[in-house]
């Protein structure tokens, strides 16, 4: 059996060079707020402005300047699973980077009018 | 409307059923399909599954779920997630079934029994849900009530057919968990409208 035998990875193959870890300094706690996937995330902060920002958190205020992100959206914007997203989200809103908006709930909303909007909007796609 | 940001509604909606029957198709018809990672502690359940061989380290696995954005408007999206297939991953739905407004039952009827454990889940949450049946080109039409009866539905739950290629027809299932959803809202006890009042 010669070397070239073996398997090799290269690249994506050979999994992240930051361990997801690393990214979250070794916490796996994230606020509750952040917890529903569809909590809204807001920038107030520029990414410019804080050189002690991970690349992942500019990159979190970076996107959501445009316009406010979900943590569905944002996790896979950033390519990250939900748990270290949340983390990261987590530290830039203790820095007051953020501001997070809980999505309406349906049981706070049996409002036909909604309901109504959103079939009309389905028709009208 | 100071900015509209807080005024932003998202909704979500599940799209469950068994392993291959086209949740992600179903979401593809309608939407920009994105993955959605989740690092997982490995239970003994996934054991036999997650080969772990040369690996022994290894006590998170990996699991992706599809979901998919339809902007309706500025400030108003649907979100859909399809659930994942595996049993052994139920605990990742009582965090995607928190807050949905309803979820789609997509089925097979040639492997009908497959969908029995989202129905089952659904019912016992108390979630709004329709079945979808997923007509696939050698499928034989099965009657909807055959289907409600076989996976003893409650009457009120619909079952239609669809094809989760085709994106006018995904649209109509969608109107119609809407539809049912706000039925099932309007008929349920006072219990969230009675504090609201």
């Amino acid at each position: 059996m010669s070397v070239n035998d073996r398997p090799s990875w290269y690249d994506e193959q050979a999994g992240p060079l930051v361990r997801l870890y690393a990214l979250t300094r070794g916490r796996a706690r994230p606020s509750p707020v952040l917890l529903d996937l569809l909590s809204l995330v807001t920038a107030d902060g520029d990414p410019a402005r804080d050189p002690l920002l991970s690349p992942e958190q500019a990159a979190v205020l970076t996107l959501c300047r445009i316009r406010p992100r979900s943590v569905a959206d944002l996790a896979a914007d950033l390519d990250l699973p939900l748990g270290v997203t949340r983390v990261i989200l987590t530290d830039l809103l203790d820095y007051g980077h953020i501001r997070v908006t809980r999505p309406v709930r349906p049981t706070a909303l049996p409002d036909e009018r909604l309901l109504q909007e959103v079939i009309d909007g389905l028709r009208a796609l | 409307m100071d900015s509209g940001r807080s005024n932003f509604v998202a909704l979500k909606i599940l799209v469950a059923g068994g392993f291959g029957v086209g949740k992600t198709t179903l979401v593809g018809a309608v939407s920009e399909i994105r993955p959605l990672r989740t690092e997982e502690a490995m239970t003994t359940a996934g054991a036999a599954v997650d080969r772990t061989d040369g690996i022994e380290g290894k006590y998170t696995t990996t699991v992706a779920m599809d979901f998919g954005r339809i902007s309706l408007r500025e400030d108003l999206a649907l979100y859909l997630f399809g659930t994942p297939g595996q049993d052994r991953f139920w605990f990742l739905w009582d965090e995607l079934a928190q807050g949905a407004l309803g979820a789609i039952v997509l089925a097979d009827t040639r492997r009908l029994a497959d969908c029995f454990p989202a129905v089952d889940y659904f019912e016992r949450r108390g979630l709004p849900f329709l079945v979808a049946l997923n007509e696939f080109e050698d499928t034989r039409r099965v009657e909807s009530r055959a289907v409600s009866a076989a996976l003893d539905l409650d009457p009120g739950t619909p079952v239609i057919r669809c094809d989760a290629r085709d994106r006018a027809s995904v649209k109509e299932v969608l109107i119609s968990l809407v539809e049912h959803a706000g039925r099932q809202h309007a008929a349920a006890p006072a219990r969230a409208s009675a504090t609201a009042e």
